[in-house]
C-alpha cells in the first residue's frame, strides 16, 4: 500500500496533530534504548484512546500493515524497532491514572502512564506499585508490563506480571478484549492476563491495565558487606535465604565492576574485592531489626571483609550510589554498550560470575557483572565499540557464549528485559523445537497476518 | 532552502566540523533518561524534542542519511540550553553542547536566519550596540506602556517576533556604566574588583548593577566597570554561530587583561559560565588565547559566591525584612556553574526572612535567552508550571540570579494574574537589608 494512503487514513482517525511523517520524525522513532537496531518506520502515530488504537490495527490488519507498539522506548532489547517499516504507535497520549481503589489495593490505568508517576500518586497513602526498573522515570506501565519488567525489588516482591490483575486489549484485528479483573482469586478461563504480560506487543495493544497495589514497608535497613572471595559472598546470598529471610533487595557486582564504579564515582570501594553485596531487608520496624542482625552474622560467617549498616537516610544513599553508578559507570568506558540479563538459579550465580570473567579473558572483551543475586537475575554488561567490526565479532561471540553458559546452568535468556530481537538466536536452545512451535502457534491464532511487532519474540511465524 | 545539502558538502567547506563529535554522539546509549527531565520534551512529547532525539539526528545528518534540512533546524532550535538533560545522563554526555553544535552545523550550510543576522551583526558593533540600546531607554517610554510593577512594561505597538502581551523590561535611560565613573573608589579597599555587567544589567535591570555596587561598597570593595567591556557573546554562540562568538570573547578578555585586579565579578550565572568556563573552551585550538582566557577565568567569581566564600560579607550590620522569600535557581547557575549554596546562605542571613524552598526550584523557567522569542507558546506553558511552583509557596519575594529569568518570569506572574509577587535579583534583596540596617540605627 502506498505511504500517502496509509498516511492519509491515519491522520483521519487519530487527526492531524497526532501523526508524524517527516524523515526527521521517523527517523527519530527508528531506535530504542538497544544498540545496533535502527530502521525507519512509515508513520508514526499517537492515539488517544482505544477504539482510535482498535481502528488503527483493523486498517492495518486488512492491510498487513505492521504496527509496533511504543510506550517510552527504554526497551533493552530491540522491541520497539520497526525493522519491517510499518507503523510506530505511541501511547504517551494514553497517560490517565483513572482508579485508584483503596479497598481492593488496585488501581486502574492507561498503558501510557510513567511509573514513577504511578508510585508518586499514591505514596501519599503509604503505598507502592513494587516493579522499578532502572528506568522507573521514564518508562511506562505498558511497557514495563509487556516486558514483563522488574527491577531491584524483584526477589522479594516479584516483578511485573506477579501486579497485573487484568487488562483491556485491542487484539490485531482491531477487536477489543479484557480480561481478569479486580478479584484476587480468579481461575476462570485460561489465564489470558498472564498471556499477555511480557508479550512484547506481538500478540495484542494493552489498552487499560488493572494492577495490584501494596502497603508500602514501614521500615528498611540497608547494608554493604565487601567480600574478598566470590564464593565467599555466594554462599552468603544461599545462607540468608536459608535462615528464612527475604531481604527487599539483594544485589552483587564483581570486581570489574568494583574497578569501574570506583574510578568513576569514588565511593569507597576496596579495588581488590572479589565481590561487593547490597543487602536491603524491609518490613515490620521490630523484625527489620532482627532480621539485619541475623544478616549481619552470616555475613561475619561467611569471611565479609567489610561491613557497612546505613544509619541515617545519607548513609542508605551512599550506599545505593555505589549500585546506582554500576551501568552508567561501566557505560562511560566506552561507546557502545550491551546490558544482558542472562539469569541462573540463585546457587549458581559465582559459577555464572567466574565463568563470564573467562569468557570476557577468553575473548578479551571488558565485562562488568552485576546483578539482583537474590533472584539470580545477572546483568553481565558488554561495553565495546559498535564501528569497530573485528571488536563486535569478539563482542558476539562472547554473548553466545555466556547464554549457552546461563541455559547450561540451568537459567534463563531473559530476567527481566525481554527478547525482543537481540536474544532471538538463543530461543530454541532454552525452548526446543515443541516450545517454539507451541509459541508460534499462539502467535499465529492471535495475529494470523503477522502485523504486530513482527519477527520479535517468537522470531519470523 | 537547499534541503539536498548534506554533510557531504559541509565536509568540503570544513573538514573538523561536527565530525570531532562523533564519540560524544557514540557515547549517547539512548537509555532516554534525559526525557524525565527534558522541559521542552514534557510539552511536546515527541522524540525530536528531547535531547537523544536531537544527538541521533546529528548522528543522521553525519552518517548522510538526514539532510541539514529545515526539520534539522527546528530540532536544534527546540532547546532551551537548561542542561538539565546533561545532568541527569548516566553516560556523562554533554548534550546540551552538542546540540549548539548541531545549530553550527545550520549557520555553517545555510547562514543565520536574516532577524538574528540583523541582531548579531547590531551586537557586534559595540558602540552601535550601546547608541541603540540607549535610544531604545531614551524613547522607550513612549512605545510601552508602564505595568503596575517595577520594572515591567508591555509594547503599546505590535513589535515583529513579539508576542503583544508579552511582559518586558524597560531599557534604561542612562545605562548603568553611564551612572558611574569607571572606577568607584574606596578607601583602605580589601580588595579591587572589576564588575562585569553584562548587556542585561548594563541597559535594562541597571537596578541590579546598583544593588551590586552598593552591596560591594558596604562589604570595602573597590570596583572598576571597564567601559569597553561588551556582551559576553553567549546569545550568539549558543545560536551556533561560534565564530562571532569567539570575538566577543577575545574583545572582553582584552579589555579585562588591562584593569589590574584581584577578582571579576558578575551578577549573572550565564556570564559567569560564559567567562569562567566557555572563553576557555572556546580556544582549545588557540594555546595563546586560552592561556589568558584561562588567566581571567581563575579570577571570575559569581556575586553570591564571592561574597559568601571570598568575602565573608558582612552580617553585622544587616537590618530586618520581613517577608516570604523563594528561590529559583537559573539552568547557568546550578547546572553551569554550580552555585546555589551561597544565593541561600545571604537569603537566609537576613533578619526577618522566611525562606521557603519550591518544589523544584532548580527546574528551567523557559525563558532560555532568545529561545523564548522564537517559541513563546512552548516557553510559556513551561513558565507556567514555575509560576504554579512560586505560587505554592507564598511567597511575597521570588529572588533569583539572572535577568532573562527574572523578565520571563515577571512575564510568567503577570500573564498569570499574580500580583503580589515580586521577582528581585538575590544581591537586590542584600542591598534592602543593608539600608534597613541604616535606617534603623
Ligand atoms: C538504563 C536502563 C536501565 C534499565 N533497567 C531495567 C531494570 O532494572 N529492570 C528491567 O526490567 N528493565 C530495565 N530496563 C529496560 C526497560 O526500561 C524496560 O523494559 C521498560 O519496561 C520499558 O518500558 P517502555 O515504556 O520504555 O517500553 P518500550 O521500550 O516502549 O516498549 C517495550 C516493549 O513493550 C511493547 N509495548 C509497549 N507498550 C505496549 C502496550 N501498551 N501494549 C503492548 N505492548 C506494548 C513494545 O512493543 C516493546 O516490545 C532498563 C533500560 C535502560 C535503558
Ligand atoms: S543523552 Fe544521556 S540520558 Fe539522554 S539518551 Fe543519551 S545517554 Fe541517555
Ligand atoms: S538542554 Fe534542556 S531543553 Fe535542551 S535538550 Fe537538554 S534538557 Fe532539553
Ligand atoms: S549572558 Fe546575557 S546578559 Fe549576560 S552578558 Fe551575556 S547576553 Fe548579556
Amino acid at each position: 500500500m502506498q505511504n500517502n494512503i496509509i498516511i492519509n487514513t491515519l491522520t483521519q482517525i487519530v487527526g492531524p496533530g497526532h501523526i508524524l511523517s517527516d524523515l526527521e520524525s521517523l527517523y527519530s522513532y527508528s531506535y530504542d534504548a538497544s544498540p545496533g537496531h535502527q530502521h525507519l518506520p512509515t508513520a508514526v502515530v499517537f492515539p488517544a484512546d482505544t477504539q482510535e488504537i482498535s481502528q488503527i490495527l483493523s486498517f492495518a490488519n486488512i492491510h498487513k500493515i505492521p504496527v509496533y507498539t511504543r510506550g517510552s522506548g527504554t526497551n533493552l532489547s530491540a522491541g520497539t524497532c520497526p525493522v519491517k517499516g510499518g507503523i510506530v504507535l505511541v501511547t504517551t497520549r494514553l497517560n490517565k491514572i483513572l482508579e485508584i481503589d483503596e479497598e481492593n489495593l488496585v488501581v486502574v490505568v492507561e498503558p501510557g502512564v510513567i511509573v514513577a508517576d504511578l508510585n508518586k500518586t499514591v505514596a501519599p497513602l503509604g503505598l507502592i506499585y513494587p516493579p522499578d526498573p532502572g528506568t522507573v522515570a521514564t518508562a511506562t506501565l505498558g511497557g514495563t508490563v509487556s516486558e514483563n519488567a522488574g527491577g531491584l525489588r524483584g526477589l522479594k516482591y516479584g516483578v511485573s506480571k506477579h501486579y497485573v490483575m487484568g487488562m483491556e486489549v485491542v487484539l490485531a484485528s482491531g477487536d477489543i478484549m479484557t480480561c481478569g479483573g479486580k478479584n484476587v482469586k480468579d481461575v476462570s478461563g485460561y489465564d489470558m492476563t498472564k498471556l499477555f504480560t511480557g508479550a512484547e506487543g506481538t500478540l495484542g495493544i494493552i489498552t487499560k491495565l488493572i494492577l495490584k497495589i501494596v502497603p508500602a514497608p514501614e521500615a528498611k535497613k540497608s547494608m554493604m558487606a565487601v567480600f574478598k572471595n566470590l564464593d565467599d559472598a555466594g554462599n552468603t546470598v544461599s545462607d540468608i535465604i536459608a535462615n528464612k529471610i527475604i531481604p527487599a533487595t539483594l544485589e552483587i557486582m564483581d570486581n570489574a565492576t568494583i574497578r569501574t564504579v570506583e574510578d568513576y564515582a569514588k565511593v569507597g570501594l576496596p579495588l581488590e574485592a572479589e565481590a561487593v553485596l547490597l543487602i536491603e531487608v524491609d518490613g515490620n520496624p521490630i523484625v527489620v531489626e532482627q532480621e539485619a542482625k541475623k544478616v549481619f552474622s552470616v555475613l561475619k560467617k561467611n569471611n565479609a571483609f567489610s561491613v557497612e549498616v546505613a544509619k541515617t537516610q545519607a548513609d542508605v544513599d551512599k550506599l545505593w550510589a555505589a549500585r546506582r553508578a554500576a551501568l552508567p559507570a561501566l557505560a562511560k568506558l566506552r561507546p557502545t554498550t550491551y546490558c544482558e540479563d542472562a539469569t541462573v538459579p540463585r546457587s549458581k550465580v559465582p559459577v555464572f560470575l567466574h565463568a563470564v570473567s573467562d569468557i570476557a579473558k577468553k575473548y578479551n572483551v571488558t565485562i562488568g557483572t552485576f546483578g539482583h543475586a537474590g533472584d539470580g537475575n545477572m546483568h553481565p554488561t558488554l561495553v565495546c565499540d559498535l564501528r569497530d567490526k573485528e571488536e563486535m565479532q569478539r563482542i558476539h561471540k562472547a554473548m553466545d557464549e555466556i547464554f549457552r553458559t546461563a541455559l547450561k546452568l540451568g537459567g534463563t535468556l531473559s530476567g527481566e528485559h525481554g527478547i525482543g530481537l537481540g536474544k532471538l538466536q538463543w530461543m530454541h536452545i532454552q525452548h526446543g523445537p515443541v516450545g517454539m512451535k507451541t509459541m508460534k502457534a499462539i502467535k499465529q491464532a492471535l495475529d494470523p497476518n503477522l502485523i504486530l511487532n513482527p519477527g520479535k519474540l517468537v522470531g519470523e511465524c | 532552502m537547499d534541503n539536498k545539502l548534506t554533510v557531504e558538502k559541509i565536509k568540503e567547506c570544513d573538514k573538523t566540523l561536527l565530525l570531532d563529535i562523533q564519540d560524544a554522539l557514540a557515547n549517547c546509549m539512548k537509555c532516554g533518561n534525559c526525557m524525565a527531565v527534558c522541559p521542552i520534551f514534557k510539552e511536546l512529547g515527541v522524540e525530536t524534542g528531547v535531547a537523544r532525539g536531537k544527538l541521533s539526528l546529528i548522528e543522521g545528518v553525519l552518517k548522510g542519511v538526514i539532510p541539514l534540512s529545515d526539520n534539522f533546524e527546528k530540532s536544534m532550535g527546540l532547546c532551551l540550553s537548561c542542561k538539565a538533560c546533561a545532568a541527569n545522563c548516566p553516560c556523562g554526555v554533554p548534550a546540551d553542547e552538542l546540540i549548539i553544535r548541531g545549530r553550527q552545523a545550520i549557520v555553517k550550510a545555510h547562514g543565520l536566519s536574516p532577524v538574528k543576522k540583523k541582531v548579531f551583526a547590531l551586537l557586534k558593533n559595540r558602540p552601535l550596540f550601546d547608541l541603540a540600546l540607549r535610544t531604545a531607554g531614551i524613547f522607550g517610554p513612549i512605545s510601552m506602556k508602564k505595568l503596575p510593577r517595577p520594572m515591567a512594561v508591555v509594547s503599546r505597538f505590535p513589535m515583529p517576533g513579539m508576542d503583544k502581551k508579552r511582559v518586558l523590561t524597560p531599557f534604561a535611560a542612562v545605562p548603568l556604566r553611564k551612572q558611574y565613573p569607571e572606577t568607584i573608589k574606596i578607601n583602605n579597599a580589601k580588595f579591587k574588583i572589576a564588575f562585569f555587567t553584562g548587556c542585561t544589567i548594563n541597559y535594562a535591570y541597571t537596578d541590579v548593577g546598583k544593588a551590586v555596587i552598593n552591596v560591594l561598597k558596604e562589604n570595602n570593595i573597590e570596583i572598576v566597570m571597564p567601559k569597553m567591556q561588551h556582551c559576553c557573546g553567549t546569545p550568539v554562540f549558543t545560536s551556533g554561530d561560534i565564530e562571532s562568538g569567539k570575538a566577543f570573547a577575545r574583545h572582553n578578555i582584552q579589555t579585562f587583561e588591562r584593569y589590574n585586579v584581584d577578582y571579576i565579578i558578575a551578577a549573572c550565572g550565564s556570564c559567569t559560565e560564559a567567562l569562567k568556563y566557555e572563553y576557555p573552551k572556546m580556544f582549545k585550538d588557540d594555546p595563546s588565547m586560552k592561556i589568558r582566557a584561562e588567566k581571567i577565568a581563575e579570577k571570575t567569581y559569581e556575586i553570591s559566591e564571592f561574597l559568601v566564600d571570598i568575602v565573608k560579607f558582612r552580617k553585622d550590620n544587616l537590618g530586618t525584612l520581613n517577608a516570604t522569600v523563594t528561590m529559583h535557581d537559573p539552568c547557568h547557575m546550578v547546572r553551569g556553574i554550580k552555585v546555589t549554596q551561597q544565593p541561600r546562605e545571604i537569603v537566609k542571613s537576613i533578619p526577618g526572612i522566611i525562606f521557603k524552598e519550591m518544589k523544584e526550584p532548580a527546574r528551567c523557567c523557559g525563558s532560555g535567552g532568545s529561545f523564548s522569542l522564537a517559541h513563546y507558546d512552548i516557553s510559556r506553558k513551561i513558565n507556567d508550571r514555575k509560576v504554579a511552583d512560586i505560587k505554592s509557596t507564598n511567597a511575597d519575594i521570588v529572588v533569583t540570579s539572572c535577568g532573562t529569568c527574572r523578565m520571563h518570569i515577571t512575564d510568567g506572574l503577570v500573564q498569570n494574574k499574580i500580583d503580589n509577587v515580586e521577582v528581585m535579583h538575590v544581591i537586590q534583596l542584600l542591598d534592602k537589608a543593608y539600608q534597613a540596617g541604616k535606617s534603623n540605627h
